[in-house]
């Protein structure tokens, strides 16, 4: 063991200048979009969430441990060495061709018909949302989501200062005369809506899916008033009752822009996505992908299109797809067995998430410390919210645990309501602390 | 000579676990620049084993919250038969139970606000209204309702009409179950850590806390900006060795040992309220305690290694005895 020094007597002298600090040198240079990148209890509490004790139904991580790790690997060293000087140069700001091909490949099992020209290959499709944001969005403008939406769009649409107006969805979608309403709403007060964002499918935080009525019905809405949408389709292909769900791009092409990942087919790690524009649109995202990111990794766009062409992707998607299936059917029934009287719920038909309704005067947001101290994690649902809605909602993911421990976070979660309902009950009230934040969520990183 | 081996603990499952991973990154980046070897690890089950296999020459306990700081993990420490920096098990519990210590700086002769510790069940079984209202009559307005153990200020809200005191409690109870509800002191916001080495507890300069919005809540404590720090404190000279003292004498009745942080507020006549203290306070970017050790001319890592080799040479003086 070394010799320890002896425990010297540091003297501690005391400077008579009072100094002021705010320990941020720049607190006053910065720009007035960053106003809410601030410190969130919520979010730290999401910490928690990554030690094992805790059964974490918050994040979104898809499940990627069916990958055939060894063959993905195989054709990454083939990769490097036989196209190493193509695939870890600089590529194309509009992103490799043969993968837009593929792309469009894809793309057409769900009835779309698009030129690999009009795609644009992205950093995950997170980064096709910030492009058309970018270049249709300034500040004050305003964007139609759904209620509730997206918290990685939120988080866009927050930081170009457009404003969200959210529109009511039941279990098929989008409800129109909502939509119609919202947009009544919007030109009575002078403004226009630059776009809407909707996720039709498989809907995150959500869980429901457009009918195919509904489609029709929005896209009639959206061409009487001109309105641009923004089709985010992350889970299509991951549906659970047979082929997939015709896009509204399909029916569209003029008036959708579509954005797509591989970050749930096949891994995120890639960061892989794609927004498929019109021509026009198209022109100005490549000019605006080159600004942001010079061109998207060429190393990752071709060991997606690698793994493409080796590999049956569809097969993989199938077997993804299956264990997804079996751990909503755990999540439904542990839901059904345990959650107390007044607690509702969506049933997903694909995706990854359950939305789930608290009984009455409850606050998800509040409730959070004490399910971490019961050791399960969700997300409050005014994540999903630009506005402050969502209080009473939670979203629950089944994507990560397996369906035991799925059981198990269901029955610590539904403690933890029936502890909460006991305290509403004594005190009459919620909890002091309301307020929405975009930032009151997992890291994506977080099972 | 070879580096002493430090083990930094950071992390854990209480609600402050990202304060407490930040403050481990700190305080080991500061132990390496002062030329020990020092690594971070979370409490977990492979901490017993890790420690055994790598025998290092001393840990750090950085984790806040329950376990960390309620005397818990220290006890494990000691079945551990490891040197650690830091306060014993039983004094670790006393100052984390904050009814319990405000109870023992008042037997010492200090003022700590009039307070009334409640479990959440009592609410149930005699009736939330009565109570509160019993508690209003008692204590009067405004009141500070917090979890009796805990720290960043989750689950604190400041009470300044009968009407908002429920939905406090619920907001505490969410955190932990047992409240503490406090008079609250309007004043000056003040932090003063106290470094004990071979001459005996000192008390480091008092850190004011001015936050923005006027509440020092979780955000404004972990949004770099958000708080103004005065270090040492503006106070009247007379006061702030009132601080000092305040903060010494809590150290001392706790029976606390090499480092703590206690938080105190002057009040408009100029006297010096204690609150809580702290056994393992905050060491992160935006903590109070860094602050006072740079203003006292020091270093974190300086502070942090002459911690290290008391509790080595403590650790190497108990296995002769």
């Amino acid at each position: 063991m070394p010799e320890p020094m002896p425990a010297v007597g540091l003297q501690p002298q005391v400077i008579p200048v009072a100094r002021q600090t705010r320990l941020d040198s720049f607190v006053q240079r910065y720009a007035e979009r960053t106003a809410h990148l601030q410190a969130s209890e919520i979010r730290a509490l999401f910490a928690v969430a990554s030690r094992p004790e805790v059964v974490s139904l918050a994040g979104g991580m898809p499940n990627i441990s069916g990958l055939p790790l060894d063959a993905v690997g195989e054709a990454l060293a083939e990769l490097t060495r036989e196209r190493g000087t193509v695939a870890l140069q600089y590529g194309s700001g509009q992103g490799d061709p043969d993968l837009r091909r593929q792309i469009c490949e894809i793309m057409s099992l769900e009835g779309i018909s698009a030129s690999p020209d009009n795609i644009v290959v992205t950093v995950g499709s997170q980064q096709a949302l910030d492009l058309v944001t970018r270049i249709f969005c300034d500040p004050g403008d305003v964007v139609v989501c759904e209620a509730p939406s997206y918290v990685g769009a939120l988080g866009v649409f927050s930081a170009y200062q457009a404003d969200v107006e959210h529109v009511e969805m039941d279990n098929q979608g989008l409800v129109p005369e909502a939509l119609t309403a919202a947009l009544g709403r919007i030109a009575a007060a002078g403004r226009r809506a630059k776009l809407l964002y909707t996720v039709p499918t498989f809907h995150n935080p959500a869980g429901v899916t457009m009918s195919a009525a509904r489609r029709a019905e929005l896209l009639q809405i959206c061409r009487s008033s001109d309105l641009l949408v923004v089709e985010d389709n992350p889970y299509g292909l991951l549906g659970f009752d047979g082929s997939p769900l015709r896009a509204l791009r399909a029916d569209e092409p003029d008036r959708v822009i579509y954005l797509g990942t591989f970050s749930k087919t096949f891994a995120p790690g890639f960061r892989v996505g794609w927004v498929l524009a019109p021509h026009a649109v198209r022109e100005k995202l490549v000019l605006a992908q080159e600004s942001a990111t010079l061109c998207p990794p060429a190393f990752s766009q071709l060991a997606v299109g690698a793994y493409l062409s080796t590999c049956d992707w569809q097969r993989q998607v199938k077997d993804f797809t299956e264990m997804y299936r079996e751990r909503r059917d755990a999540m439904l029934a542990a839901l059904d067995e345990h959650m107390p009287a007044g607690t509702a719920w969506t049933v997903p038909a694909g995706g990854f998430y359950v939305w789930a309704t608290l009984p009455q005067g409850l606050d998800s947001k509040a409730m959070l410390p004490r399910a971490v101290t019961a050791r399960v994690a969700y997300v409050p649902g005014t994540a999903f919210f630009a506005d402050g809605q969502g209080g009473r909602h939670v979203r629950l993911s089944y994507c990560y645990p397996p369906p035991e421990r799925i059981s198990e976070g269901v029955r610590r979660l539904a403690a933890v309501i029936s502890a909460e309902l006991e305290l509403l009950e004594t005190f009459g009230t919620p909890s002091a602390h309301a307020g929405s934040s975009s930032y009151d969520k997992p890291h994506p990183n977080l099972a | 000579m070879t580096r002493l081996r430090v083990v930094v603990l950071a992390g854990g499952l209480s609600h402050e676990r990202d304060v407490s991973l930040r403050s481990g990154a700190r305080v080991v980046h500061a132990l390496t620049s002062a030329g020990l070897e020092a690594i971070v690890r979370d409490a977990d089950a492979a901490m017993l084993g890790l420690l055994r296999q790598e025998r290092p020459d001393c840990v750090v306990p950085l984790l806040h919250g329950a376990a960390g700081e309620d005397g818990s993990l220290r006890e494990v420490l000691e079945l551990a038969d490891v040197a650690y920096v830091g306060s014993t098990p039983a004094a670790a519990r006393v100052a984390f139970d904050k009814p319990v210590a405000k109870h023992v700086v008042r037997e010492a002769g200090l003022s700590t606000p009039d307070s009334v510790a409640l479990r959440a069940d009592t609410f149930r079984e005699i009736g939330a209204t009565a109570v509160l209202q019993a508690l209003v009559q008692r204590l009067g307005l405004p009141l500070f309702v917090k979890p009796a153990s805990g720290g960043s200020a989750l689950g604190g809200t400041a009470v300044t009409c009968a009407e908002a005191l429920p939905a406090a409690m619920v907001t505490c109870f969410s955190y932990g179950s047992v409240a503490l509800i406090e008079r609250c002191i309007t004043g000056t916001e003040v932090a003063v850590p106290v470094l004990e080495l071979a001459a005996g507890p000192q008390a480091l300069p008092a850190v004011e806390i001015r936050p923005d919005g006027g509440v020092y809540d979780y955000r404004a404590r972990y949004t770099a900006g958000a708080t103004e720090f005065v270090v040492p404190a503006e106070l009247p000279e007379a006061t702030a060795a009132q601080c000092a003292e305040v903060a010494v004498a809590a150290h001392r009745a706790l029976g606390l040992r090499d480092f703590c942080r206690v938080d105190v507020i002057v009040d408009s006549e100029g006297t010096v309220w204690f609150l809580e203290a702290n056994v393992a306070p905050g060491m992160t970017e935006t903590s109070l305690a860094p602050l006072s050790i740079q203003a006292a001319g020091l270093d974190v890592g300086q502070v942090f290694s002459s911690l290290v080799r008391r509790a080595v040479g403590r650790r190497r003086s108990d296995s002769v005895a």
